[in-house]
């Protein structure tokens, strides 16, 4: 499979999804104009991983920031793990950041996926 | 010229940090964003209020981005998406302000999503979250119609607003959102 990899700017997250190194990320900050357009090509991607996906999956959520328009985006992305066996968000938050942390409960509760949460390091 | 001197005095009157009034565009509130940040680490604001603030800010701006009508419609005297956007310190609070003139014919739907959010306590909140998210609709400008609701949350304040009428087709609509500095 293709890798993506975008780099982070002021509005969008850093994305890297790479199959062969098993390395699936977002980070940073995500309030683009058109958050839709924006996760179009993640979502699309994922699905075609879900078809053969590896044995194992861990994906990294570590982001400082989104805004509404990409939480319901972002529900997307975790629902696109819901089928494939293995698996896991680790969750990652700045130790003070209890909305952060709580947005990632509330994920947890609406999507059948494990979580685990880690603090994020300044 | 006595306007500049009264538009600084009404600043200082009223703790203004930040004040945008023209057109928004999300090139724009990326620049307001910034500059608000910049003022809030300058003073060393705690990185829990500077999210909230930030938080705050973001949805305001671009519901503004998304929502404020064109007061002429072929935006020939730069008119076009004008609206206002304002940012208050004081020693116990952020206030964050947006004004853009919206369609009369909206402003009750305006005022009930409004109502709504207010009327709920942060349990309520957290629920109407989730089943708006989870229905899960973006509109045809590209929100989530979760705006509201996530200034109520992260602000833990009621929303206040009103309704000021332009004409036969327009009111100005006004939000102001209270960010309390303590954490």
């Amino acid at each position: 499979m293709n890798i993506i990899s975008l780099e982070g700017k002021e509005d969008t997250p850093k994305v890297i999804l790479d199959k062969d190194n098993g390395v699936f990320e977002i980070s940073g900050r995500s309030l683009p104009e058109d958050a839709r357009e924006f996760y179009r090509p993640i979502i699309e991607w994922l699905q075609e991983y879900a078809s053969n996906p590896n044995p194992e999956t861990v994906f990294n959520f570590k982001l400082e920031y989104f805004n509404t328009a990409s939480s319901k985006l972002l529900l997307d992305v975790l629902q696109t793990l819901e089928g494939i066996p293995n698996a896991k968000v680790i969750w990652y938050h700045f130790e003070d950041d209890e909305d952060m942390e709580e947005a990632g409960k509330e994920f947890e509760d609406m999507v059948d996926v494990e979580f685990e949460f880690r603090i994020l390091a300044d | 010229m006595k306007y500049v001197f009264d538009l600084h005095k009404t600043m200082l009157a009223h703790n203004l940090i930040l004040v945008y009034e023209g057109e928004f565009t999300q090139e724009i509130t990326k620049s307001i964003l910034a500059m608000a940040e910049r003022n809030m680490d300058a003073i060393g604001e705690s990185s829990g209020v500077k999210r909230k603030v930030f938080n705050v800010m973001v949805e305001c701006l671009q519901n503004i981005v998304k929502h404020a009508e064109d007061l002429n419609e072929k935006g020939e005297d730069g008119l076009r998406n004008n609206a206002i956007f304002l940012l208050g310190k004081s020693v116990s609070q952020y206030l964050i302000t947006s004004g853009n003139p919206v369609r009369n014919e909206v402003i009750e739907s305006i005022s009930s999503k409004i109502d709504q959010v207010n009327a709920l306590d942060k349990d309520g909140l957290k629920q109407l979250y989730k089943e708006v998210i989870k229905k899960g609709e973006i509109s045809e400008k590209g929100g989530a119609g979760l705006g509201f609701i996530d200034m109520a949350r992260k602000s833990g304040q009621k929303l206040e607003y009103s309704f000021e009428p332009i004409n036969d087709e327009f009111s100005f609509f006004s939000l102001q959102i209270t960010v309390p500095r303590e954490d």
